[in-house]
């Protein structure tokens, strides 16, 4: 079978200053259909860079990127924008839900801009189904401020699910919320990841990296290390292992002594 | 289709998530768009009542009047000259009525008030106190309702007798028995005679608080001037108006030894004469509408800039979710133009409410133009569509990126 994505010899330089900046030089990638990749680095490696080209937000200056047979380096501006809402979802750090809008329409909004017209009703039905799967349909109806951190993560996952993507890629998703919660989203992902979506997630902490697959680590614009993650994490487990753990604190700890 | 009503929807729900913002910012559309409906409804009225006063006048009336005085290059408005006299009077139902049957009737015409009344113990001072010919009524085409109204013979022997309108007789005589009843203007008695039939308001003065005397009477008597201050003449028909004020100029002209310090003119003359300075005050209204207009534009086009720069982020997540720079420049466009024409339609209701209100309390006639309605709502869309442009081509034109990285 093809692969999903598929670059060769990508290059990117930035132009603006003084010296050319060139962050990305020459990586060559093969991304199967249920992968699930970590892209690590630390900053100024160019995994961001990397990551808004896979993302097609960003041209390369050189070479050359399949998305699911299409030719994504040579496209225009429209095209492009096609092509994200279609073939891609996006996380991010920050979540970047729109404020003051509920759940259900954020999660709605690349429908908007879909190419396929849907009916209002099919439109929050399938946003719906999406809230659904990362286990918050309960709170459709809420704005992001009456949400948790890790439910505003899970509600920017069903959005990126809505238009049932190619790939779906992750910046640095763990980075606002706490270690518990950083667990609860990558359980989100590894379950979606088991039904078959390919995930690429950049990451800079070691042990959520553990959580993918396939592990890549960028030095300086090239891919220095690439190799299949050994001793898995799953996130069932774990968040299994700290209930227990906090469980147990609570038995032992002893009461304030008092004076 | 269903995109851009969903771009509507989403315009419509930014708006109302700033409630006061939007209401604020389309204050200044508002007040320009009320106060130039204000103005023209109350302008169209003002229009309306000059015309009504001079159809009122009387039909196929011509009226000639001394052209207007320079007193030191200072040009004073039309009639302000002393040239007419009766002789022109006499001259003109000699040669145009009796002479060539052009003419139905002639009439000097004296205008004035300021005088005091007296009569049966009480006083009063009638808004107008004219002196006219016999052939008044005819010429205004008002009835005598009891009584007679003067005849030549009182006019040549400058005879102390009066006809009353409704209001003063009414209030002089509040039993009703005028006729033949002794007034008092100034010092000199006059004797009531008739009293006209009611003839109502027009441009707001009641026409029926009026004493009318013989010209003469009024000339010798009262006012002791050598002038009259027009001459009102009655053509036989629509279709000799034009040729009878040829003769009138011609006669008059002649009379002059070739100087012309008159002018004749008949209603529509007078009537386009008035609209004048109602057609100025409407150019001078569109003036200020534009400029009001173009404040509020301005004033959209800065919150529209703000709230861009305010959604940056919002607009890097539309943009990076497949939003075209397409549609979020309608988004923003949608936003300006129901800013600026919802601010454009409440503006309409502000000026209708504004005017009538106006109206009521100053006793203005209001007549609101639906004509000038639809304009200041198109034109008011319009200027959301002009200033709202660079703030919408501005957010537009993000990079999906930058956008996404602004804090």
């Amino acid at each position: 079978m093809a692969p999903v994505v598929q670059i060769k010899d990508l290059h990117k330089i930035y132009d603006s200053g003084e010296i050319p900046v060139h962050a990305v030089r020459g990586v060559s990638l093969e991304i199967h259909r249920g992968e699930f990749l970590a892209l690590m680095g630390s900053s100024g490696s160019g995994k961001s860079t990397l990551m808004n080209m896979l993302g097609a937000l960003d041209r390369p200056t050189r070479g050359e990127y399949f998305l699911d047979g299409t030719d994504v380096s040579k496209l225009d501006k429209n095209d492009l924008a096609d092509i994200r809402n279609q073939k891609l979802g996006f996380v991010f750090q920050g979540f970047n839900l729109l404020s003051r809008t509920t759940a259900l329409e954020n999660v709605e909004l690349p429908l908007l801009y879909s190419k396929k017209r849907l009916s209002n009703k099919e439109m929050k039905e399938r946003a719906m189904h999406c809230l659904d799967i990362v286990g918050l349909s309960k709170r459709s109806d809420h704005m992001p401020n009456q949400l948790s951190g890790g439910q505003q993560q899970r509600v920017a996952i069903a959005r990126a699910l809505v238009n049932e993507p190619q790939v779906l890629l992750a910046d640095e998703p763990t980075g606002n919320l706490d270690s518990k919660t950083s667990i609860e989203v990558m359980g989100v992902f590894q379950k979606l990841n088991e039904q078959g979506i390919t995930i690429v997630m950049v990451t800079h902490e070691l042990d959520i990296a553990h959580y993918c697959k396939r592990d890549l680590i960028l030095r300086d614009g090239v891919v220095v290390r690439d190799e299949l993650v050994k001793d898995r994490s799953i996130a069932e487990r774990e968040l299994q292992r700290l209930a227990e753990a906090e469980a147990k604190a609570k038995l032992i700890g002893s009461p304030i002594p008092s004076a | 289709m269903m995109r851009f009503f969903v771009t509507v929807l989403m315009a419509l729900r930014a708006l109302r998530r700033n409630t006061m913002r939007s209401i604020l910012t389309a204050l200044g559309i508002i007040i320009g768009v009320g106060a130039v409906i204000a103005m023209v409804s109350i302008g169209n009225g003002a229009k309306a009542q000059v015309q009504n006063a001079i159809a009122g006048l009387g039909d196929n009336l011509i009226i000639v009047s001394p052209q207007s005085l320079n007193t030191g290059g200072v040009r004073g408005g039309a009639g302000t000259g002393v040239t007419l006299v009766p002789a022109d009077a006499d001259a003109i139902v000699a040669d145009l009525q009796i002479g060539s049957n052009k003419v139905m009737s002639v009439s000097p015409y004296i205008g004035g008030g300021g005088f005091q009344v007296l009569a049966n113990g009480l006083n009063w001072r009638p808004a107008s106190l004219l002196g006219v010919g016999p052939d008044w009524p005819d010429i205004r085409s008002w009835r005598v309702a009891d009584g007679n109204f003067f005849s030549e013979e009182d006019v040549k022997s400058a005879a102390k007798v009066a006809v009353l309108g409704k209001t003063t007789a009414d209030t002089l005589f509040p039993e009703g028995n005028a006729i033949g009843q002794m007034i008092r203007i100034g010092s000199i008695p006059f004797k009531v005679i008739g009293l006209m039939d009611t003839k109502g308001f027009n441009n707001n003065q009641d026409q029926d608080d009026v004493v009318m005397l013989p010209y003469t009477s009024h000339m010798k008597r009262l006012t002791r001037r050598t002038n009259v201050s027009s001459i009102y003449v009655k053509a036989r028909n629509e279709d000799v108006v034009d040729r009878v004020k040829q003769d009138l100029t011609d006669l008059l002209t002649q009379r002059r030894n070739g100087v012309i310090d008159f002018q004749v003119q008949d209603q529509a003359e007078i009537a386009a004469l008035r609209n004048q300075a109602t057609t100025t005050m409407t150019y001078l209204l569109g003036a200020i509408a534009g400029v009001s207009l173009l404040v509020g534009g301005i004033g959209i086009m800065n919150i529209m800039l703000v709230s861009v720069t305010e959604r940056t982020r919002e607009i890097g997540i539309r943009l990076a979710l497949g939003a075209h720079g397409k549609d979020v420049l309608t988004q923003f466009l949608i936003e300006a133009i129901l800013l600026s024409s919802m601010g454009g339609l409440l503006g309409v209701a502000l000026g209708i409410g504004g005017s009538t209100i106006a109206g009521k309390y100053a006793g203005w006639a209001v007549e609101p133009s639906t004509s000038a309605m639809v304009i200041a709502v198109a034109f008011s869309s319009m200027v959301g569509v002009f200033f709202g442009f660079y703030p919408a081509r501005k957010a537009a034109s993000m990079d999906p990126i930058e956008a996404l990285r602004y804090e």
